[in-house]
């Protein structure tokens, strides 16, 4: 009942965000749209394992990931707020905005929470409409590359999953069936057809890399993320990439318990190593910051979904790292935003010195690279701790040292970037024109970075049962 | 009767390989429209009417009439050169699609699975691959588009082949084809052609990482 009402009056609201050319009701529907979100996280940890409305489950993945989600829905809101405010944006223009961030949010929710593969499929096409209305933002023509792009890409990768799709009911088939529900898969486990399962995982692995941002389909993510406003970029840049996780995660849990369980992380492994391996030489030749940042977002992924083949104790840490992973990146996106109003660049060549003139901002950037580099005091560096554990026990010791290898160079790019903007003096830069940066304005990241930090090094009894149950149908 | 439509099909996708002008392919994308609603209507037996109505106007209405209306107006519009300037020449397009197919013959010819009706894998398997095969080789961004429509056709064939039993998942691909194509053709295409001036992918690389 409460989801029903969650899912029509959010896309109530999407519409009065799209036809209100008033800026104060649009900012009363911010708020209501943040309490709405929030509300229904809330009614989803009271309703812990309930299904809704036949296609719908409160799981613990899907709690943990909404929970993720609504934290960094807030940031998002109030950034999207400052944003269209500087920029001086026409009415039409927020309009389309706020109500396109407003699907994306929305249809995500619902994606983490179906637990029926062609519900998932509907809501992530979802996605891609609302997402390129963001990245379409600007309507300049390098975004419109960036949308064409991405919406291509997304487009066949898309029918990828919908191929897998019918692929996996053909394998169905032979075991007398047609519910395409995960539970129903489940019972039917030992009976599916292995011929006809083994191209469905082919298909929609490869089909949600691309909202996952893995090899092969990663391509288009990155454009995305580096044209689309900061604030909406936080979003695709993390919560979005948990999506693609959720679709393959809920499918491998399938696949796990088949005779397909080894050749399955045989893939993910192949995947996995070369968008690390692509990341990395990126990452070196790297200038412009909102890019660095998504690429470290393709390598964070594929470091995930090394911890998920490994096993063992990888299933905790890749479901920690995501989570993670998700609030230092979209702080980073968020800091971003501020960094290009002190420089008005994004390239890196033309910023620096940064702790000068924004000392809040640039303690951000520095926790946020801590934290993506997973260094010691943050909290990725335990879960990614935990994965090189997980990959050292599963005697996977050649691809533990060429990851590690790959990691090192990526800490060297990333900290010769971070440095250079943190410290290293522009020659010529006019300090006149540089503008004062409240430090309120740095506080929701800072309550980001730390949520990263506690919930690594000391997580809550009741986060990690949560963790615990969502792992608990993979194979030991 | 099906066998015969869906190898004329095929040969659809072998002749639109040596293609020279643009409008051939939309026409045959009109003609693929027509063999595919001639196809849904003699393999989906006792279906609803609502359901056949809704295949109608997908497959008739929406991928013989209005798709192909639409492209052609771009191309128009746009002032797109009329011809398709692949990479590759004719014939060996000609070729890799031959081999394409016989490839997917080779392959349907290797599985032993009683629930699937082969002519109808191998003819969305060859849709398909001929589909990206288009999308690699030629250089107009309309072409690009062309070739996704050819996937989404070839998807559509793929889920006839398994929707004799699940009338559900046919409407749900129909629902990927209207969605992606009027998302693609109508939002974006009509804005690139505003906004580039020539309509070719080597305009499209201005997004760099340095």
């Amino acid at each position: 009942m409460m989801t029903a009402i969650y899912l029509i009056s959010a896309f109530v609201i999407a519409g009065l965000f799209f036809v209100n050319r008033n800026s104060v009701i649009n900012n009363i529907l911010i708020i209501i749209f943040g309490i709405l979100q929030t509300g229904f996280t809330i009614y989803g940890c009271y309703n812990h394992n309930t299904s809704v409305l036949e296609y719908f489950t409160f799981d613990s993945l899907g709690l943990l990931l909404l929970m993720t989600l609504s934290v960094i829905t807030i940031p998002a809101l109030f950034h999207s707020y400052l944003y269209i405010k500087r920029h001086d944006e026409t009415p039409q223009s927020r309009a389309i905005y706020f109500s396109a961030l407003v699907i994306l949010i929305t249809s995500i929710t619902a994606a983490y929470l179906a637990n029926h593969i062609a519900v998932i499929w509907i809501f992530t096409e979802l996605t891609t409409l609302s997402a390129s209305m963001l990245i379409y933002h600007h309507r300049n023509k390098l975004a419109l590359e960036g949308t064409w792009k991405y919406v291509f890409i997304c487009a066949i990768s898309i029918t990828f999953v919908f191929i897998g799709i019918l692929f996996l009911s053909l394998s169905l088939h032979h075991a007398g069936s047609d519910d395409l529900s995960f539970s129903n898969l489940m019972l039917y486990k030992d009976q599916l057809n292995p011929f006809w399962l083994r191209l469905a995982f082919l298909f929609i692995f490869t089909g949600f890399t691309a909202k996952l941002g893995l090899v092969p389909m990663y391509t288009a993510g990155i454009d995305a993320k580096d044209k689309a406003p900061a604030p909406a970029g936080a979003l695709l840049a993390s919560v979005l990439m948990n999506l693609g996780f959720v679709g393959i995660f809920r499918f491998y849990a399938l696949v796990a318990h088949t005779s397909l369980f080894h050749w399955a992380n045989l893939i993910i492994f192949i995947a996995a190593f070369t968008s690390i391996f692509v990341a990395t030489v990126y990452m070196t030749k790297i200038l412009n910051i909102k890019r660095m940042f998504a690429y470290s977002g393709i390598e964070h992924m594929g470091i995930v979904m090394l911890g998920l083949a490994a096993g063992g104790v990888g299933y905790y840490a890749a479901v920690l790292h995501i989570m993670l992973h998700a609030l230092v990146k979209s702080g980073l996106f968020f800091q971003y935003n501020q960094i290009y109003r002190t420089f008005q660049s994004k390239s890196i060549q033309n910023v620096g010195n940064y702790f000068k003139y924004n000392p809040t901002g640039a303690i951000v950037l520095l926790i946020g690279f801590i934290s993506a580099t997973a260094m010691p005091p943050s909290g990725m560096f335990v879960s990614e701790f935990l994965i090189f554990r997980a990959l050292f026990e599963g005697n996977y010791i050649i691809l533990l040292i060429l990851v590690l290898l790959l990691l090192t160079i990526v800490i060297w790019a990333f900290g010769k970037n971070i440095l250079k903007i943190l410290f290293l003096p522009v020659p010529d830069i006019d300090e006149t024109k540089i503008p004062k940066i409240s430090p309120w304005e740095s506080l929701s990241q800072y309550i980001l970075m730390f949520m990263a930090i506690w919930l690594g090094l000391n997580p809550p009894a009741a986060f990690v049962q949560l963790i615990q149950d969502a792992i608990k149908i993979l194979p030991n | 009767m099906v066998n015969v439509l869906l190898i004329i099909f095929i040969i659809s996708l072998l002749y639109v390989s040596i293609a020279n002008r643009i409008i051939t392919y939309v026409r045959v994308l009109a003609l693929q429209g027509v063999i595919l609603f001639g196809v849904t209507f003699l393999q989906l037996k006792d279906i609803q009417t609502w359901n056949l109505v809704l295949i109608l106007l997908e497959t008739i209405v929406f991928k013989a009439v209005a798709v192909p209306i639409f492209l052609a107006y771009l191309i128009k519009r746009n002032k797109i050169t009329r011809e398709t300037e692949p990479y590759l020449p004719h014939f060996i397009s000609l070729l890799i699609i031959t081999m394409i197919v016989v490839i997917t013959v080779l392959l349907a010819n290797s599985i032993r699975d009683t629930y699937l009706d082969k002519i109808f894998f191998i003819v969305s398997l060859s849709t398909i691959f001929t589909g990206l095969y288009f999308i690699a080789t030629r250089k107009k961004i309309i072409t690009h588009v062309m070739g996704y429509l050819m996937i989404e056709n070839g998807v559509f064939v793929l889920s006839l082949a398994v929707g004799n039993e699940m009338p559900n998942l046919v409407n749900l691909g129909i629902m990927l084809d209207v969605f992606a194509s009027v998302l693609i053709l109508g939002i974006f295409l009509n804005k690139i052609g505003d906004v580039f001036k020539a309509a070719d992918v080597d305009q499209l690389s201005n997004l760099k990482d340095y």
